[in-house]
């Protein structure tokens, strides 16, 4: 059996999952216990697990990402929100000089089981400091794992294969996408980190992208298909691990690659890919590799210019017909 | 001096229109928003408007204010236009940032309005630091820095005192407790039962003042302000007060008991208490508080008005104002 159920959904019972599944899960955050998150993603939770196992913090970052990493090192496998990922910021010492460092300068010795949970991404109005697509700024540090789910199985899936990681995971949600439903079957689901998804075959052009650009690229594709062009969609899941052979079996086969990513101009992870297949199979390339993003401006709130910023679906037709030109 | 003294008839006059302005202003916010013509998140300071211009009011021409993501009070106070705020929040061109910075992000730097901010306790070192040049450049001026109960939670509040303090920097940290940062309460999250309290860590008074009394809060302000001035260093002011609606759009109280709110709403709402106290002593009359509710109303509704009239930006645009030109 399977059921229909919202992205925002799918967090608090892929969360309750694993808090059933392993009494040392706890979470952490602000807001998150009695009013269920700012984005209800973690209804219900304080009511099944309780105070302790389900904890409201002040409004403390820094400390609340110490603390989950202390835990971590001593026997706890927390789960730590972060209720905007733009507030990764207020405690980067954390998550890009402590937590991923540790187990390598430690030799071994230490292992952090964490996940840090985050809402990404724009679309709602929010404003240059609410909606940032933060995640290539995590990919850039080594020690860290690196997790956007495009839809409800998945959010499930990969947040149960975060928490029973040994290791620390950046876990973005994307906030547009919190209403939004997809099937999910019934029974625990455990996926496995670093394995895209090829969501849509094609054989001109292969489009990787990634938690909200999924699915504008799966209705570019769509629209292309009317235009005569078959294009190939690739989720990615996880950017790291990144799982490279996905992507460069089916750009040797399509020729042809888009990278659609939510992210300003400048290093985004489009450009490591690109860089990625430059490298692998430049060879089988018949077209300019090329990148959707957002222009390297920050995020601006009216309706008229957050629209425009976004990577839209025309634009990734656009920039789709162009390279199979 | 002071813009305005709300013991004297004039500044009562003022304060209490002001009060009533951005207690227009915030109502209809609420009322774009449930026809579906305001998009986005707010946060409004309904309830908290003796704060926010009993403080403003106590500052000279050319002070400064650092705001918060309830920064719209504030921006009011300190001399913004009703009607490029709408502007901003509606995503209009003619907004005071174009529409590129919407509620959290209302900057009105002619007025001395160095900007809401998104981020809890995002503003307080730049108060410092706003403060530092003042000092640097020989201006008299201070900087009035609001933050909230929960931002005292952050580590940017500590940092902030301790640097001010140890620098004798003119800075006036005004935090606004409504008793709530989103659905946590203060006694909860604030670990010595104060944030006044914790100005004794960096060897400042700390006082707590009554948030809903307009003249209270003005004169706890001036007097900080005067001794900034002075050179005498920063001062922490807790002001008490109390939000009646929820943190934002998505809050529907759930925390706390409808009780408590009607319970300040009123025994203790700001602006019914300084009517009331207006007229008890004689400072203004019936009319003129009428008068005052009706010219805020209808600043409002002209506001509205012209900003759901303005035009949207274009997207040629989107790209400007990222770097300065040359
Ligand atoms: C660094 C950071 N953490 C969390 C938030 C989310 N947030 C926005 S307002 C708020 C509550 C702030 O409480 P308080 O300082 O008391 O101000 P109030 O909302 O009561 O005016 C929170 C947690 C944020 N904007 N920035
Ligand atoms: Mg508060």
């Amino acid at each position: 059996m399977a059921e229909l159920i919202t992205y925002r959904d799918a967090v608090a019972r892929g969360l309750a999952q694993e808090m059933r599944h392993d009494e040392t899960v706890h979470f952490i955050g602000e807001d998150v216990a009695a009013a269920g998150g700012v984005f209800k993603a973690t209804k219900g939770l304080l009511e099944e697990f309780g105070p302790e196992r389900v904890r409201d913090t002040p409004i403390s970052e820094e400390a609340i990402l110490g603390a989950a990493m202390g835990a971590a090192m001593t026997g706890i496998r927390p789960v730590a929100e972060i209720m905007f990922s733009d507030f990764l910021a207020t405690c980067w010492d954390l998550v890009a000089v402590e937590i991923p460092k540790t187990r390598y300068m430690t030799d071994g010795q230490i292992s952090l089981p964490l996940v840090i949970r985050t809402a990404n991404g724009g679309g709602l109005r929010f404003g240059a400091q609410h909606s940032q697509a933060v995640e290539n700024w995590a990919m850039s540090i080594p020690g860290l794992k690196v997790v956007a789910p495009s839809n409800p199985k998945d959010v499930i899936g990969l947040l149960a294969a975060a928490i029973r990681d040994p290791d620390p995971v950046l876990f973005f949600e994307q906030k547009s996408l919190y209403p939004t439903k997809g099937e999910v079957p019934d029974g625990e689901i455990v996926d496995e980190l670093g394995v895209a998804t090829t969501v849509r075959q094609g054989s001109d052009v292969t489009i990787v992208a990634l938690a909200s650009m999924v699915r504008r690229a799966v209705e570019a594709a769509d629209e292309l298909d009317s235009l005569g062009i078959s294009a190939e969609v690739i989720d990615l899941r996880s950017l790291v691990p990144l799982d490279t052979n996905t992507i460069i079996e089916s750009v040797k086969r399509t020729t042809r690659m888009i990278t659609v990513e939510e992210n300003p101009r400048l290093c985004g992870w489009g450009a490591e890919i690109v860089s990625i297949v430059a490298e692998e199979c430049i060879w089988h390339i018949d077209g300019p590799l090329t990148r959707v993003t957002t222009p390297h401006i920050p995020l601006p709130s009216a309706d008229a210019l957050e629209d425009e910023f976004l990577p839209s679906v025309e634009r990734i037709v656009a920039a789709a017909q162009k390279v199979v030109q | 001096m002071p813009r305005h003294d709300p013991t004297e008839p004039s500044g009562a006059l003022e304060a209490l229109t002001t009060m009533w302005t951005i207690r227009r202003f915030e109502e209809a916010l609420e009322d774009l928003y449930s026809r579906g013509m305001l998009h986005g998140t707010n946060h409004l300071s309904i309830g908290q408007e003796a704060v926010a211009v009993g403080a403003c009011g106590a500052l000279e021409d050319g002070d400064f204010i650092t705001s918060t993501h309830r920064g719209h009070g504030h921006s009011i106070a300190h001399g913004a236009d009703p009607e490029p705020m709408f502007a901003e929040l509606l995503g209009r061109e003619t907004g005071y940032c174009g529409g590129r910075g919407g509620s959290m992000h209302i900057a009105d730097v002619g007025s001395g309005n160095l900007g809401a901010n998104g981020i809890v306790a995002g503003s307080m070192t730049l108060a410092v630091g706003a403060a530092l040049s003042q000092r640097l450049l020989g201006s008299s001026a201070v900087v009035l820095c609001f933050f909230g109960d929960g931002a005292a939670n952050e580590g940017s509040f500590h940092e902030a005192l301790n640097l001010a303090a140890v620098w004798e920097l003119p800075v006036v940290f005004l935090c606004e407790n409504n008793q709530y940062g989103m659905s946590m309460a203060s006694d909860l999250s604030t670990a010595g039962g104060s944030v006044a309290g914790r100005g004794a860590a960096y060897g400042l008074e700390g006082v707590r003042l009554d948030g809903n009394d307009v003249i209270a809060v003005a004169e706890g302000v001036a007097t900080a302000a005067a001794a900034a001035r002075e050179g005498r260093g920063p001062a922490l002011l807790e002001a008490i007060t109390y939000r009646y609606r929820g943190h934002s759009k998505s809050d529907r109280n759930l925390y706390r008991t409808q009780d408590e709110i009607e319970e300040w709403r009123t025994e203790r709402d700001p602006i019914a208490r300084f009517e009331a106290r207006l007229l008890e002593e004689g400072r203004l009359d019936r009319e003129a508080i009428d008068g005052a509710r009706q010219t805020a109303r209808e600043r409002i509704r002209d506001a509205v008005k012209a900003a759901v009239q303005a035009p949207e930006p274009t997207v040629d645009v989107l790209e400007e104002a990222v770097y300065a030109r040359r």
